[in-house]
């Protein structure tokens, strides 16, 4: 995987299959103290301290069509390719947390690449999930919630195409904006 | 930027159609969107589907992303579901996309060249 938000979409869907109804997705770069740094945060049905244990062994999965499971350990891996590191925790009924940290200027970082892509796969999905996406560079900050996207789109599903379009130009202008003003 | 009074336009624009995309209501399109299927490029191409629905106003067809069917070597699987009948591509990219949209869902016939029989390994 080739963008850190390809990593971002298969994580989520681990959190889609703990029945999640809230996935916070926090992305913070901080060119000063050279952070790259992802924040997953579902409040699905979390994991037992020794699923947690096995999770990011790319021999542990909990699918049965076949006995490897690679999602967290490729994210894992493009984490410590950058001197970086993943931490996940979770509490059973509460949810799960995974934190990615990358130097940001190293060479091996991927870019974040087309996380409205992402994003509107995540809002396509079956079960009725909201996205909180929060984005900041250093001092600029851009958020995008699907919550109150439903509120003003008072019951017109998000499968309406005029709607993914929208999502996808105020994600894609909103981060645009943001680095925009720290260059200034 | 794309404001919110962009998105009430829409609101009022969609509230004033007459048809309304239900569910499970006709043809769907299901795409492989586990850790193989995305890194064999599921991302783009279910973004391509989206994208050419839209673009040709079809209605009436949903998709859908879903979990790993376990044939990770020929991913990306995309299913093409119509009442009781179902299509199997594999190895989909987003040529492959196009063809299933124009071929299939637009022009009825299915995509011989990349239904999953081909690729039995």
């Amino acid at each position: 995987m080739n963008e850190l938000s390809l990593h971002i979409l298969d994580v989520c869907e681990n959190s889609i299959k703990a029945d999640a109804n809230l996935i916070e997705i926090i992305v913070t770069e901080n060119i000063k103290d050279n952070l790259f740094k992802i924040d997953i945060i579902d409040n699905g049905h979390g994991m037992s301290e020794l699923t947690l244990s096995e999770v990011s062994d790319p021999f542990f999965t909990t699918r049965t069509t076949r006995n490897v499971g690679l999602g967290l350990s490729l994210f894992k891996m493009a984490a410590e390719m950058t001197d970086g590191n993943m931490v996940i925790s979770s509490k059973i009924n509460e949810g799960t947390t995974v934190s990615t940290i990358f130097d940001h200027n190293h060479i091996d970082r991927a870019p974040l690449g087309d996380i409205e892509d992402t994003i509107i796969i995540l809002v396509l999905n079956e079960k009725d999930i909201d996205i909180y996406y929060k984005h900041t560079y250093n001092n600029e900050v851009y958020v995008f919630d699907t919550r109150e996207v439903k509120k003003v789109l008072e019951g017109i599903p998000f499968t309406d195409y005029t709607v993914i379009e929208w999502i996808k130009n105020n994600i894609k202008e909103g981060i645009k904006t943001i680095l925009k003003e720290e260059s200034r | 930027m794309k404001s919110l009074d962009d998105l009430k336009k829409i609101r009022d624009a969609a509230q004033s159609k007459v048809t309304m995309r239900g569910k499970n209501d006709g043809m769907r399109v299901l795409v492989g969107m586990a850790t193989c299927g995305i890194s064999a490029g599921a991302r783009p191409v279910m973004n391509k589907f989206v994208e050419m629905i839209a673009e040709n106003k079809i209605e009436k067809v949903t998709v859908t992303p879903v979990g790993c069917i376990g044939e990770c070597a020929i991913e990306p699987i995309v299913e093409v579901l119509q009442g009781e009948e179902r299509t199997t591509y594999c190895r989909v990219d987003e040529e492959v996309a196009e063809r299933i949209v124009n071929e299939h869902i637009i022009g009825g016939k299915v995509v011989l060249d990349y239904v999953i029989g081909k690729y039995r390994l």
